[in-house]
């Protein structure tokens, strides 16, 4: 059975703005999965949609099964957790080891677990040297692992990481790929918003595209980046390798990997 | 002409212990397009604000060495008069948009009611940048109502409403989809075309590679690499500095380490597909 569920989910704004349509997904446990698409494209309504933040206005969320109707968004987000795109949406505490810690803390877990949890979260997201500074004397992009970290430390099932690639170097795109990996391998849903289309191309085996407010292919890698009608469609782009191998006349090429085996 | 030069510049923030810039120098030449790269907290935001002059007026600290602007010491300028020399648009856009302006079309205009600019040039000047970045659609809208690529593409206007002649872009597209992407640097080739100086802070090194003349990186605030983009933007030694190689780069030195055929490096998917379609 699918961990989460999101069955024909729509949803309009009070002013009756359609932001998404007819949206229908499901995710196993231990699965690592990216959504793509252009700005407007209505990525970030169907995260929110998944964590309760915004409630759908036609079809349902089911979280282990079960719908999320009648459940508070407090209840849903400890299994369903979205990191903020913007990571000052999120913070407001006077450290960071506050700032990851916040969530257990409301949610009256033990002293013990709560040191425990915030120093794994800030370890696998590189702070561990950083737990007692203000969260505002630190760039945009570490910034972003604070709110990652104050998640991760909450233990849900589902991670939702919004954008996190923005604004990136190298060395935290890399990190970033190792924290997915990570949380995969421990059977959490790692479901991760990104505009960076190599990054897509190595880390994830499930790529979600969504295009003028719907879902519009549920595939692999490779299936997305070959799928040219689909990208044009969507406002995308592939990866400059596969750019690439499709001028040589190459397809099915996704990594620098395979460019070699081609031999060209 | 020199834009810009900085000589044996370093700058430490005001509370902090270590210099951010060490001991800097570089030349920015007239009507050429610069990349500057080099990972998170290496200094790129801080040197952006050093050459703009914010560092020291704005941010304090301590400032040696010596920052001139057309040849003029920085610090010899009234602010108002660096505005119309520099534009700097900011890392996030959202910080750009003055917040006092109901309307995308007053935003273009706030720059030059600043410094008094003739009401009927300003409304000549913002017709004339709504037609350049196509704005048409947005120009009635409230600036907070609109997406991030188009208040990035409203940020970056309003900051060209006073035809500065060096440009300093702090990651312009951090925030955007492709598409919109693609849309931003189309309009720094239109500012290359007419022979602006572009400073350009930014992550997505395959762009840098095909639209930057030269590369600047910065690591741990001092200038480890400089040249043009081909003969920086194909060294491995970017990636020891915690920075990026474009993928055509990249694949190519993935070829010369299996010793395959790989003369020259290419920058771009287009150079590499001219060498390998031979």
């Amino acid at each position: 059975m699918a961990y989460l569920e999101l069955k024909n989910v729509g949803f309009a704004y009070p002013n009756g703005f359609q932001a998404v349509e007819n949206v229908s997904m499901s995710f196993e446990l231990g699965e690592t999965v990216a959504i793509i698409g252009q700005n407007g494209a209505g990525k970030t309504t169907t995260v929110k949609l998944m964590n309760g933040l915004l409630r759908p206005t036609q079809g349902e969320v089911l979280v282990e099964g079960q719908s999320t109707k009648g459940f508070t968004t407090a209840q849903i987000a400890r299994k369903v957790g979205y990191v903020f795109q913007n990571p000052d949406d999120q913070i407001f505490q006077e450290s960071i080891y506050r700032e990851i810690a916040y969530g257990l803390i409301k949610q009256k877990r033990s002293a013990d677990e709560v040191k425990r949890r915030v120093e794994y979260a800030a370890g696998l997201c590189g702070l561990s040297d950083a737990l007692q500074e203000h969260p505002y004397n630190l760039p945009y992009s570490k910034r972003k692992f604070v709110t990652i970290a104050a998640i991760i430390a909450m233990d849900p099932q589902v991670i939702i990481l919004d954008e996190p690639t923005a604004g990136q170097d190298r060395i935290s795109t890399e990190l970033l790929g190792h924290i997915i990996d990570e949380l995969g391998a421990q059977n959490k849903v790692v479901i991760t918003i990104t505009h960076d289309m190599e990054f897509v191309a190595r880390q994830f085996k499930r790529v979600i595209v969504m295009a003028k407010k719907q879902k519009r292919r549920d595939g692999t890698p490779m299936e997305i980046f070959w799928d040219e009608p689909l990208l044009q469609m969507s406002g995308l782009k592939q990866s400059y390798l596969c750019q690439l191998a499709n001028l040589l006349g190459r397809r099915n090429v996704l990594t620098i990997d395979d460019l070699m085996e081609a031999k060209l | 002409m020199d834009m810009v030069t900085l000589n044996h510049v370093s700058y430490q923030y005001p509370l902090e212990s270590g210099e951010v810039i060490r001991d800097l120098s570089l030349t920015l030449e007239a009507g050429r397009v610069y990349g500057l790269i080099g990972a998170n907290e290496s200094g790129k935001t801080t040197l952006c604000n050093i050459i703009r002059g914010f560092i020291p007026a704005l941010y304090k600290g301590k400032l040696t060495g010596e920052v001139r602007v057309k040849g003029r010491p920085v610090e010899e300028y009234a602010d108002g008069e660096l505005a119309t020399i520099i534009g700097y648009s900011f890392q996030n856009p959202f910080t750009q948009i003055s917040g006092v302006k109901d309307t995308v079309y007053e935003e273009l205009a706030y720059g030059m009611e600043n410094i008094g600019v003739p009401r009927e040039k300003m409304v000549e000047r913002v017709d004339e940048l709504v037609r350049i970045f196509h704005l048409e659609e947005l120009v009635r809208k409230n600036p907070f109502e609109l997406s991030g690529g188009q208040k990035q593409r409203v940020a970056l206007a309003s900051m060209l409403a006073l035809d500065p002649e060096l440009v300093i872009l702090d990651e312009p597209t951090s925030q955007l989809d492709p598409q919109s992407t693609d849309d931003i640097f189309e309009i720094i080739q239109l500012l290359k075309q007419q022979g602006k100086t572009i400073l350009l802070v930014e992550h997505k090194i395959d762009l840098v590679a095909a639209y930057c003349d030269d590369i600047l990186l910065l690591h741990q605030g001092k200038l480890v690499m400089q040249g043009s983009a081909q003969q920086v933007l194909t060294d491995p030694k970017v990636l020891d500095y915690g920075g990026q190689l474009p993928q055509a780069a990249l694949y190519f030195l993935a070829r010369r380490a299996q010793g395959q055929p790989a003369d020259r490096i290419p920058l771009t998917v287009q150079q590499a597909y001219e060498i390998l379609k031979k």
